[in-house]
């Protein structure tokens, strides 16, 4: 069953691990840019990143719990991110 | 029944506030990304001259002064002001050690003949310069953001203490959390992608 929002409080323990899980993928994608694996550096370096940028969103922004509202209108602020992105793209490849 | 619809309502408030600021970063994300692409030897070239530490230890600091925001609301809904305040005072610091560094980090760049309008920057490389370019400004705003969210903590942090802010009514601790962690959201894409360029 879904959780009602507001009501959820994270506890200690939760918080202090998905702190270590960000120091820990933080010490990976310092240990990976020292690989040179051409290209695909930045994109394993955005995939961790990305990683990252989850925990903090779910966890520590609380978003795992949050409405549906708040749920779906971010995703949809990332959909159109990703219009943005992909459209630059478009217009600057086919220059 | 009515309060809690008003905090909620605060709650989304701040989100969409947070959506545009996810654009305003998201433009200069890909505005790095198409010269990235144009320039990509430079761009390697410029993030080989910033100091991996200094980017290292401001994402450490960073990243713990989210999760002592974090910790402070829990502590907040528990009623426990005193870890309520810690968590606050310790996000605090971290903040001011982040700017320090920043501080530091730039000074050595500047003495260095590396910022934007300095005579290396104009006559290298047009990619360098875009790269510093885009540095000053990326990071630069950042620590605006950092500034205003240290600010909104220490107001936080006052109302904490004088009971403004209660178990039942901690919308503008949230609020000022989830800023907080927007900011340490956009460093967190910020640190690879100017420091760990190779």
């Amino acid at each position: 069953m879904e959780k009602k929002p507001d009501t959820h409080i994270f506890d200690y323990k939760t918080l202090a691990a998905v702190l270590c899980g960000l120091l820990i993928l933080t010490a990976i994608t310092v240990g990976v840019s020292c690989v040179d694996f051409g290209k695909l550096n930045v994109w394993i370096a955005l995939f961790i990143a990305s990683l990252k940028g989850s925990l903090v969103l779910l966890f520590f922004m609380h978003l795992k719990y949050e409405s549906r509202v708040l749920v779906y209108s971010f995703l949809s602020t990332l959909f159109f991110l990703g219009i943005m992105i992909s459209f630059m793209f478009w217009d600057v490849g086919f220059r | 029944m009515s309060s809690h619809s008003d905090e909620s309502g605060k709650k989304l408030g701040m989100w969409l506030f947070l959506y545009t600021e996810i654009f305003l970063f998201g433009g200069l994300f890909v505005l790095y990304a198409v010269y990235f692409a144009r320039y990509t030897s430079e761009f390697v070239a410029g993030g080989k001259e910033l100091d991996q530490l200094f980017g290292v230890v401001n994402t450490v600091i960073l990243l713990i002064s989210s999760f002592a925001v974090a910790a402070s609301i829990t502590a907040v809904q528990r009623n426990q002001q005193k870890r309520t305040l810690a968590g606050l005072g310790v996000a605090l610091i971290c903040g001011l050690v982040f700017l320090i560094n920043k501080y530091f980090e730039w000074s050595h760049k500047v003495a260095n003949d590396i910022f934007p309008g300095s005579e290396k920057l104009a006559e290298g490389p047009e990619g360098q310069n875009i790269f510093f370019g885009l540095y000053y400004m990326i990071t630069g705003l950042h620590s605006i953001h950092i500034i205003i969210g240290m600010v909104l903590l220490l107001v936080s942090l006052v109302c904490v203490k004088i009971e403004k802010i209660t178990p039942t009514r901690f919308a503008l601790l949230e609020n000022s959390g989830l800023y907080w962690h927007l900011v340490d959201l956009i460093w967190i894409f910020v640190f690879p992608l100017f420091y760990l360029v190779v």
